[in-house]
């Protein structure tokens, strides 16, 4: 059914509101990446079948007419706390379920939705405290802001029906109805939204020199969401889950700056990110609000997908224009810049997922409201993926100018299995790490740049003591080296460079002067790389040399690896005082390099063993050392 | 396994055949063969009017086009950062070591197993995970890696 006017779209919102009102239980299984990989479809499969065999009225789509009392079974947008899934939410009750199985089905439908029971077992415990209504009470959601993310666990995150009826696509109706591009663009503008994608560039302005070029034959209006960074996968839940949200901001930035054609690249490794944004483009172009004359206001707008091929360097901007295109995605040399000459070489604009599915808010609610969360120069909410060795790993969404330290205790917990804190990785490859000097560092693009990292698209990796930074650094030129496009010297040519020299030093046979020569070639790339990636693939560098000097040091001089990790320079050794001779490492021992009788210390012989590192694993007594 | 141009045909039917096309044209295909055949490159250069180099330049910039057969059981070993830090490598080890592969091998002599490494499958909060095909699972350990490999080994009848 095409809505051909305001009218139309309106009264279907009022129904599709109706219908959600009729609904006697809610249930929301978590469809995020994280759940699904730990078996949510199966327990979506299994509601549907157990609540029907109950002989309960179930529906999951309105497209079913549902009767009064209905039970409605929906996939939603990633919960956030990917540790516990696979999660289900259970409305209106705002019940909370943990690492529900398919098993765990039948005693959920006969308690809870038939007689509104809680069932114990399932809800999250932590330290003799019960979590039931988790985004509300859980430590992990208290500090955060859920607004981009608030129909998340919420709403499903297939049905453009539960968008509209919970106000979707209002902001586009205003946009086109009530407003003139320039009072979109000067609203954008005024709420100071910038780019989520990591430059953190002001959207409204972006848009304001796309808007004045004539658009002969044709504007592009294109969504990155190549999010490549390893440990950021924020967008991905975006598009997973309200993919509604993005593409509204997409057609209203379509109307602001006069563009009719839109692109969304996405990276072929979500597949799921894919299949849930080709559901939500035909149900938007269904409904009319994708196409040609959108609610009968003369403005046009068409939207697809292009995937990708995996190719990190075609996050960056020109090269995500020439893959657009059929091309190598290789990026172009600037100016001219992409507003200008992008896509096809006509004027494009081009922002991150994050940042589209911003604006519908911003129109709808105002600049004001906007600019009320957040810090006056980076105002907003940011979302980041919480990972590493951190208890609660997940999806945060927080104001912009939260410190670290809220991040890291308060909404993580603190680090894993009681490890202490060394660092975070923030921003990926082109990013750098954050320590503990940092930890009241407020983040946002300003703050967080002016210590030699940045906030990128919003990946924080935390790491312990056991983390070596010199080892971190490697995997990260080990990973740009691979992702290098070729194109310029010094990039193709000086990150393999540096990467072999910190091969050497992870290896004990690294000099001082290594690291003079690391600085002066991290400096060459910086200056001279055509392009993003080339500019600051020596950041992880750099911020390392710069924040553990001395760790490098350790390695090029004493030949040891303080944490342990690199396995030429530390040998394991068991600590008689803790040994109690239990004889679990000789058992466990792989080349049976450890001796000993039991009741009294072993000893491991260093010429067989092989570091695998199964004795300290198996050990009990934290007897066994590296040295 | 022969190239059947017809299929190639309704599938640059599908997108039209544009060279700005060239990327999804060879998904599709690879979706069929798990490969790009040379004969099927060269004819879709052909109809898109392209030279055979140009096709063969995009095809082998992108990680995700492959111009060898792949085995049976695809398993990509995450090595992104959030992987990383949780001990991936030693994941990754003790799937060379029971695969009986090499560091560096792509596919098993038998045709049973292609060991990739990649840089983030986006499940970073199950810290480090495997794909097997289009599976995804989470939380692996060394044990957990190389009771995966002996339960495929075991329904391959490989010893």
């Amino acid at each position: 059914m095409k809505f051909n006017n305001v009218e139309d779209f309106k009264a279907a919102q009022k129904k599709f509101a109706a219908i959600l009102g009729k609904e006697k239980n809610r249930v929301l299984v978590c469809s995020g990446t994280g759940c699904m990989a730990a078996g949510s479809k199966a327990v979506y499969e299994k509601f549907v079948e157990a609540i029907k065999a109950a002989g309960l009225p179930c529906s999951v789509s309105m497209q079913d007419e549902p009767e009064e009392g209905y039970f409605n079974v929906k996939k939603c947008g990633c919960i956030g706390c990917c540790e516990l899934g696979p999660l289900v939410r259970i409305d209106p009750y705002d019940l909370f379920y943990a690492h529900v199985t398919a098993d765990d089905v039948d005693e959920i439908v006969e308690k809870t939705l038939k007689n509104g029971e809680v069932v114990e077992r399932l809800v999250v415990n932590e330290d003799g405290v019960s979590y039931p209504h988790l985004t509300t009470d859980f430590p992990f959601y208290k500090k955060q802001t859920r607004n981009l993310m608030e129909h998340c666990g919420n709403i499903s995150s297939e049905s453009i029906e539960e968008y509209i009826a919970v106000g979707g696509y209002d902001a586009l109706v205003k946009a086109l109805f009530s407003m003139t591009s320039d009072e979109i663009i000067a609203e954008v503008s005024n709420s100071g939204l910038r780019g989520r994608g990591g430059a953190g560039f002001p959207a409204g302005k972006k848009w304001e020199q796309v808007a004045v070029l004539p658009a002969d034959p044709v504007k592009y209006v294109v969504c990155n969401a190549d999010e490549g960074d390893p440990g950021a996968f924020m967008d991905c839940s975006v598009m997973e889950g309200d993919p509604h949200r993005m593409i509204e901001g997409m057609i209203i930035a379509g109307i602001a700056v006069g563009g009719e054609v839109g692109y969304i690249y996405v990276r072929a490794e979500y597949p799921q990110a894919v299949a849930r944004l080709t559901i939500a483009i035909n149900q938007a172009r269904e409904y009319g609000l994708l196409g040609q004359n959108i609610l009968g206001s003369g403005k046009n707008f068409e939207l697809s997908l292009s995937k990708g091929a995996g190719a990190f360097v075609c996050g960056e901007g020109s090269a995500l224009a020439n893959s657009i295109e059929g091309k190598r995605g290789t990026p172009r040399p600037k100016p001219p810049r992409l507003v200008e000459k992008g896509v096809f070489d006509r004027p494009t604009v081009l922002n991150n997922v994050e940042t589209y599915a911003n604006v519908p808010m911003i129109i709808e609610k105002g600049a004001d409201w906007y600019k009320g969360f957040g810090t006056e120069g980076s105002p907003g909410t940011k979302t980041f993926s919480l990972t590493g060795n951190i208890k609660h790993t997940g999806l945060i969404e927080v104001p912009m100018g939260t410190t670290l330290r809220t991040i890291i205790y308060d909404i993580g917990g603190g680090l894993k299995e009681d490890r202490v804190f060394k660092a975070v990785q923030i921003g990926g490859p082109s990013g750098g790490c954050l320590t503990n000097e940092h930890l009241d560092l407020p983040l946002d693009f300003d703050s967080v740049k002016q210590v030699g990292a940045i906030i990128g698209s919003g990946g924080l990796v935390v790491m312990g003591t056991d983390t070596c930074m010199v080892e971190i650094a490697r995997f990260f030129m080990n990973f740009t080296k691979k992702e290098s496009c070729g194109k310029c010297t010094t990039c193709r040519e000086g990150v393999p460079r540096i990467q072999a020299i910190l091969e050497r030093i992870t290896k004990g046979e690294g000099t001082m002067d290594d690291l003079d020569m690391m600085q002066e070639l991290a400096d060459t790339i910086k200056t001279c790389s055509l392009c993003g990636l080339g500019k600051t693939a020596p950041n992880p560098v750099l911020s390392t040399m710069r924040y553990f000097r001395d760790e490098y040091i350790a390695h090029v001089v004493d030949k040891k690896c303080p944490a342990g990790v690199c396995k030429d320079l530390f040998v394991y050794q068991i600590n008689p005082d803790k040994c109690i001779g239990c004889t679990l490492c000789a058992r466990n021992c792989p080349v049976d390099a450890i001796t000993g009788t039991l009741k009294q210390p072993h000893h491991i012989d260093t010429s067989k063993c092989i570091k695998c590192g199964t004795c300290k694993a198996n050990c009990r007594q934290n007897a066994i050392e590296e040295v | 396994m022969k190239t059947d141009f017809k299929l190639i045909d309704s599938i640059l039917e599908q997108h039209g055949s544009d060279k700005s096309k060239v990327i999804g044209i060879m998904q599709d295909i690879q979706k069929e063969y798990r490969y790009l055949p040379e004969d099927a490159l060269k004819y879709v250069a052909d109809k898109v009017g392209m030279s055979y180099s140009k096709i063969y330049g995009v095809a082998t910039f992108y990680e995700n086009f492959s111009l060898e057969g792949k085995g049976k059981y695809v398993i990509k070993c995450c090595n992104g950062t959030a992987c990383h830090v949780r001990k991936s490598d030693d994941v990754q080890a003790a799937l060379w070591e029971a695969t009986g592969m090499k560091p560096g091998q792509h596919t098993s002599a038998d045709g049973v197993f292609t060991i990739e490494r990649v840089s983030c499958l986006g499940s970073c909060g199950l810290a480090p995970t495997v794909m097997v095909n289009d599976e995804v699972h989470s939380k692996m350990t060394p044990d957990k890696m190389r009771a995966l490999v002996q339960e495929i080994k075991e329904k391959e009848g490989v010893k």
